[in-house]
């Protein structure tokens, strides 16, 4: 069973305040540690798990800059066995369907039973990719999967619908499984593996590799066109109650105090 | 402007709150330019919801057979995309729900039509639409707009728009699609309803929630202190779920529990939409996070920008002390 997974480097936000740059078209990444994608991650281990228990080798896939080279290293380190980078800058500003264009073929002559990919983008916060990239690989595909069981010629996967509902599915292989967090927990990599897999080879496809004019990818070939960044307006919002923490601590305490809560 | 066509959302016989959220919407689009708004409704025995939907949009289409039970991405994209260009709307508004974001994706691909997804705004001049986006887990918004196509598809963020009440008398026109057998490619099997545990986070008047910003899992008696001290739950966001720091049914969110306590406490959590459409309606809401931009703070009643294992502990504090 060889699996590919589709993973993207994005800089780590969920705790950072962040700038938009000069341009108004992107976040300022100075100082934003770069890492793998968290859906990604888990869509990684989760075909490290079924290439463990059915064989087969995991190939990882990304389209990005240099830098990206080092989620994909991270990936070999924990087990994938190959890595391919989409490395050319025609590519830049694609939205989430150009990606799974391009993506497709970067495909081409790659085997495959199964590809994977985290269900949901933390930048640019899409869940495109890989149900657009399945549509354009004419095969079938589900997102949001918390579980996969694998079986003769198919999978069985669980989606997580509102409410932590669970919808069973059973689809025939090779299909496309947009993972959701959670789904496993996955591994870190091991200080031998780092070091071996900083000698790997990475295979790199440029545009004219991939039989793709120009036009038809990055942001030409997009379909939506990023105009503008701005901070959502502030709104209402909340008290903010100054001071150290001993002091605001103090305000709080009072204000539960008056609404009965303490 | 030709017509809205916006994709009725059900489950188990009963619209979805996101279904009457885009066709207020669609209609408030639809009205600037001169348009009409139309409602598509797939399932099986859909009479009664098409009925129901007259009131928002101009014309019903239904489709009702069978094969459409449930929900399933593999049958109903063929006849969202037969119906789209049969009629040719300017602009197609789907759900970003677990059902949408199924769909929407691989339509978009079958009809070579642009796609914005999660979007928290629309407008309109003329014919060119533009929607805003979140990015950047809530705490950047994008402006985007789309190249010159026929027909343009969004996906809508639930709760984005208000619900109004429905004005219209629309008609209710059976739309004869051809409906495919459910491919074997793709099955559905069953729905499981998610694990019920030992607490009933949903039952409790107070709640002191934790996320991402608690870092590591021996930080957690942190906050079941401070919820013990305030006679709490304690709950969380994803992140400390899939972590697997506490189990599925003390998730607040989208895919987790929606609660309605007197008091809920955010302790690191930034406040991502799919955590806020679970506890909004709380009616006291205390946020304590290091990021003064975390969207918590726009629905929260108070708030301490800060360190919070600073704060906890001196918070704890000075709840003794005020009680005392």
């Amino acid at each position: 069973m060889n699996i590919v997974v589709c993973v993207k480097q994005v800089p780590e936000t969920a705790e950072a305040e962040l700038k938009i740059a000069a341009g108004g078209k992107s976040i300022v990444e100075e100082g934003l540690p770069l890492q793998i994608n968290e859906p990604d991650n888990y869509a990684l281990e989760e075909a490290l798990l079924i290439t463990e228990d059915h064989d087969g080798d995991v190939t990882v896939l990304t389209l990005g800059h240099e830098s990206s080279e080092e989620v994909l290293r991270m990936s070999m380190a924990k087990g994938a066995a190959t890595a391919i980078r989409v490395a050319d800058p025609v590519f830049d500003g694609g939205d989430g369907i150009a990606t799974a264009r391009a993506l497709a073929a970067a495909l081409e002559g790659v085997e495959y039973d199964l590809v994977l990919t985290g269900c949901m983008a933390s930048d640019d916060g899409n869940t495109q990719v890989g149900v657009a990239l399945a549509e354009v690989l004419g095969i079938p595909h589900a997102t949001y999967v918390t579980q996969v069981e694998v079986g003769d010629g198919e999978v069985t996967v669980g989606r997580e619908l509102e409410g932590g509902l669970i919808e069973k599915l059973k689809i025939s292989l090779p299909c496309v499984l947009g993972i959701q967090t959670g789904i496993n927990e996955p591994r870190y990599a091991s200080i031998m593996g780092i070091a071996k897999a900083s000698k790997r080879e990475i295979s790199q496809l440029a545009s004219g590799d991939m039989g793709l004019s120009a036009d038809a990818v990055g942001e030409a070939g997009s379909g939506t066109v990023l105009e503008e960044l701005t901070f959502p307006p502030a709104g209402e919002g909340a008290e903010l109650l100054e001071g150290t923490p001993p002091e605001a601590s103090g305000k709080l305490a009072e204000i539960l105090k008056e609404k009965g809560f303490v | 402007m030709n017509e809205i066509l916006v994709l009725a959302e059900h489950r188990n016989g009963e619209l979805t709150d996101i279904t009457f959220e885009m066709l207020g919407k669609a209609g408030e689009l639809a009205g600037a330019g001169g348009a009409t708004v139309a409602a598509l409704l797939l399932g099986a025995g859909v009479g009664e919801m098409a009925q129901k939907l007259t009131g928002y949009a101009d014309e019903v289409l239904t489709v009702d057979h069978g094969n459409l039970t449930s929900f399933n991405s593999a049958v109903y994209q063929p006849i969202v995309a037969e119906v789209v260009k049969s009629r040719g709307p300017s602009m197609v508004l789907i759900g970003n729900t677990a059902f949408g974001v199924d769909l929407a994706p691989s339509l978009a691909v079958e009809l070579d039509a642009p796609l914005a997804s999660d979007v928290v705004g629309i407008v309109v001049d003329g014919d060119t639409f533009s929607v805003t986006r979140q990015i950047y887990e809530g705490k950047i918004d994008a402006r985007v707009s789309f190249r010159e196509a026929p027909t343009v598809l969004a996906t809508v963020r639930a709760a984005a728009f208000p619900v109004e009440p429905g004005t219209k008398s629309g008609s209710v026109t059976e739309f004869a699609a051809t409906v495919p057998e459910e491919p074997a490619m793709r099955r559905f099997v069953e729905y499981v309803e998610a694990a019920v545990g030992d607490v009933d986070i949903s039952a409790s008047e107070v709640i002191v929630a934790v996320g991402r910003g608690i870092k590591e899992e021996e930080n957690m008696a942190l906050v079941e202190e401070l919820a013990e001290l305030l006679g709490g739950v304690v709950g969380c966001s994803r992140p400390i779920v899939d972590a697997g720091w506490l189990p599925k049914d003390r998730q607040v969110g989208s895919s987790g529990k929606t609660v309605k306590p007197k008091l809920y406490v955010a302790v690191g959590i930034s406040g991502q939409f799919q955590h806020l459409s679970g506890m909004k309606a709380a009616e006291t809401i205390v946020a304590i996070n290091k990021d003064p931009k975390a969207p918590i703070f726009s629905a929260a009643d108070y708030g301490i920008v800060g360190d919070l294992f600073k704060i906890v502990p001196a918070l704890k504090d000075k709840i003794a002390e005020v009680r005392a």
